[in-house]
């Protein structure tokens, strides 16, 4: 495995992630054109003169045939220019800018809270079969796969917002404190720390807790049944029992010989639980206010803000074959028969 | 009792197979899974508010009382009233047949379209299986939540959007995994013998090859139902799909949503239970389908897929649908 075939691979790949996301951005529009009225109309009001009207139409192309829209949009694009957003009247690049990081963090720790807490389990589960702590992830992944995500947020807050007080509402990310934080990271987490203010560090984990714990609970559920899946198939196999006859001890064998195998498997459903998280996790951003890329999108679907959608289309595609191309080269590196 | 007296000069040793029918099949089948009877027992129980629900309701299911507006549960309200009055539980047992109703369409119509894309792209290969499969890929690039919510934008809100939107979602998986077994089926003795007594091309994908296929397609649409209702509640629950003031589940909770700040628990938690209650029972129905022995039991045992081949080849469905 010559690292410079994995760099011409992952060119490869890379290439191939543009026609995906210009067919991605021809759909967005067919599906935006079709539906009868004019953005333009809404966004301008009753009051506004026939001669505006027009003019604003026109800043917008939505004076124009459907196909010169997809042109003039493809030719903005390649000077990297996403158009401007009717509600926020800002650059869609600088909205996006602004609240992918919001969406980042929340996932990432969601993300890792789940990973954290789903392989242990069913790794557990795997080695204890049929024991209390099977049906704990059997528990787990029934329940993370059957509520509602924005059902479970809801009764989380009622708890532990409304009920004992512990946590800030659903307020944004910041909770209690109404302090403006200078991005430097974009992640809060981490930006208060550096400036070394400990007391906003403490409302943005709280802020974090409920809507991170939701989603987190719901990603889990896949992977912990993945995990003990996998990790059972793998334990039954002949070289764990030559490994266990060698005489190795029962930890090594687990976690470096069993888990080593089942990883491909496992973090195929880790990319794919946090492509769909980082794309969609609507719902949780609108229960919790959280200021992100989801409510953007949300709010742009409402308000048919063109550009915004498109904006959002084409990061969110970006980012999900970003993640699978990832997710293969982590494969190549993980199991030398892969070949590419 | 001697050796002797049971194989009686003439008679074969092995005793008859008892005759089975499917439905004893099903049963002994379900004797020892516990998990399947369980969600079967939910799965009749919803069919059943659904059937029965508007007859067995004690009050009107939108019958505004602003007099009892919003009265945590009692004796009179099991499930307590929402914000205008209206018995919670009464709404959650009849908002069964509508979403009910919304979920099998959806999966009805995913599964027929998927099926027939994914086999006609796996039957006749080539060009046309090349462009079916990348634009299923351009489908699968968007999370799938963000396509039914642009879907439902686009056609209003409506029963109709949420069938159609939570069926456009799930199209992709159900024709990957069709041309997946297509591509393995036809490639069998059974195709290549029914081809050499001359059997048309259509006629073998409809009488030969489709049967063969249908198993794994059965349990992926069941677990399907179960997605299904949680996507058709989320988007009725952001107001993209059925519109207050509505029976059904998403709506529900969305109402109880507006009254949370006064702490009126009850609007929201037990639509919500429902809708839980509902999937769970969705997905063991199916969990125990395809695992180990029980299997060729299964009443569709006529399909001759091997139980391990439709098992990775929903798996690898289901781990793109979570």
């Amino acid at each position: 495995m010559g690292s410079t075939r994995l760099l011409l691979y992952a060119a490869r790949r890379l290439l191939f992630i543009v026609p995906v996301m210009l067919v991605a951005l021809f759909l967005v529009f067919a599906l935006t054109r079709i539906v009868p009225g004019n953005p333009i109309d809404r966004v301008a009001g009753p009051y506004i003169s026939t001669e505006r009207r027009a003019e604003l139409k026109h800043l917008a192309y939505l004076d124009r045939p459907f196909y010169e829209q997809f042109a003039l949009y493809l030719r903005d694009l390649s000077h990297g220019d996403m158009g401007t957003s009717y509600t926020t009247a800002q650059d869609v690049s600088k909205d996006l800018r602004q609240r992918f990081p919001a969406t980042f963090e929340l996932v990432t720790y969601a993300m890792l809270f789940a990973v954290l807490a789903a392989i242990p389990l069913g790794i557990a589960a795997a080695i204890k079969k049929d024991s209390w702590i099977d049906s704990v992830a059997r528990a787990v992944s029934v329940l993370g796969v059957s509520m509602p995500i924005f059902w479970l947020g809801l009764m989380l807050l009622y708890v532990f917002f409304y009920y004992l007080d512990w946590l800030p509402g659903p307020v944004g990310r910041t909770g209690s404190a109404t302090v403006f934080v200078k991005p430097i990271t974009g992640f809060f987490t981490v930006d208060s720390l550096l400036t070394g203010n400990f007391d906003l560090f403490g409302q943005v984990v709280k802020a974090l807790a409920l809507p991170c714990f939701t989603l987190g609970f719901v990603a889990m559920a896949p992977i912990a049944r993945m995990t003990r899946a996998v990790m059972v198939e793998v334990l039954q196999s002949d070289y764990i029992r030559t490994a266990r006859s060698l005489g190795l001890p029962f930890r090594v064998v687990v976690l470096r010989h069993a888990l080593k195998n089942a990883m491909i498997p496992i973090l195929t459903i880790i990319a794919a639980v946090y492509g769909y998280a980082l794309g969609g996790e609507v719902l949780v951003e609108i229960i919790f206010s959280w200021p992100g890329m989801g409510q953007y999108s949300y709010n742009a679907l409402l308000s048919s803000d063109f550009p915004a959608i498109q904006g959002f289309v084409l990061l969110v595609t970006f980012l999900y074959l970003v993640i699978y191309l990832c997710l293969d080269i982590a494969n190549a590196a993980l199991d030398p028969r892969v070949q590419y | 009792m001697a050796i002797e007296e049971i194989v009686a000069p003439g008679s074969s040793i092995a005793a008859p197979p008892p005759v089975v029918g499917r439905f004893s099949d099903f049963v002994y089948q379900l004797r020892g899974n516990p998990a399947t009877f369980a969600g079967l027992f939910i799965v009749a129980l919803i069919f059943l508010s659904a059937l029965l629900g508007p007859v067995l309701a004690r009050y009107d299911p939108y019958g505004v009382n602003l007099g009892d507006a919003a009265v945590p549960p009692s004796f009179a309200h099991p499930f307590g009233t929402d914000q205008y009055g209206e018995d919670v539980l009464t709404r959650v047992v009849v908002a069964a047949r509508l979403d009910l109703i919304m979920v099998l369409s959806a999966v009805v119509l995913s599964t027929v379209i998927g099926v027939t894309i994914g086999a006609l792209a796996g039957f006749f290969g080539h060009f046309f299986d090349e462009g079916v499969m990348r634009s299923q890929d351009v489908l699968q690039a968007f999370p799938r939540f963000v396509f039914a919510m642009a879907v439902a934008w686009a056609l209003g809100p409506g029963v109709i959007t949420v069938i159609v939107a939570t069926a456009a979602i799930n199209i992709p998986g159900y024709a990957r995994l069709m041309r997946g077994l297509m591509l393995s089926v036809k490639e069998s003795q059974f195709a290549l013998a029914a081809v050499a007594v001359g059997n048309s091309r259509w006629r073998l994908l409809w009488r030969h090859l489709l049967p063969n296929c249908l198993t794994p397609v059965i349990v992926l649409s069941t677990l399907q139902c179960g997605f299904t209702i949680l996507e058709a509640a989320g988007l009725s629950f952001i107001g993209l799909g059925v519109r207050v003031p509505t029976a059904e589940w998403g709506v529900m909770i969305s109402m109880g949503l507006q009254d949370f700040l006064q702490g009126h628990w009850w609007i929201y938690t037990f639509p919500g239970l429902a809708i839980a209650v509902a999937v769970l029972g969705f997905n063991c129905r199916t969990s125990s389908i395809p695992s180990g022995g029980g299997y060729r039991q299964c009443p569709c045992s006529r399909f001759r897929i091997s139980a391990r081949v439709s098992f990775s080849a929903v798996a690898s469905c289901v781990s793109w649908t979570a």
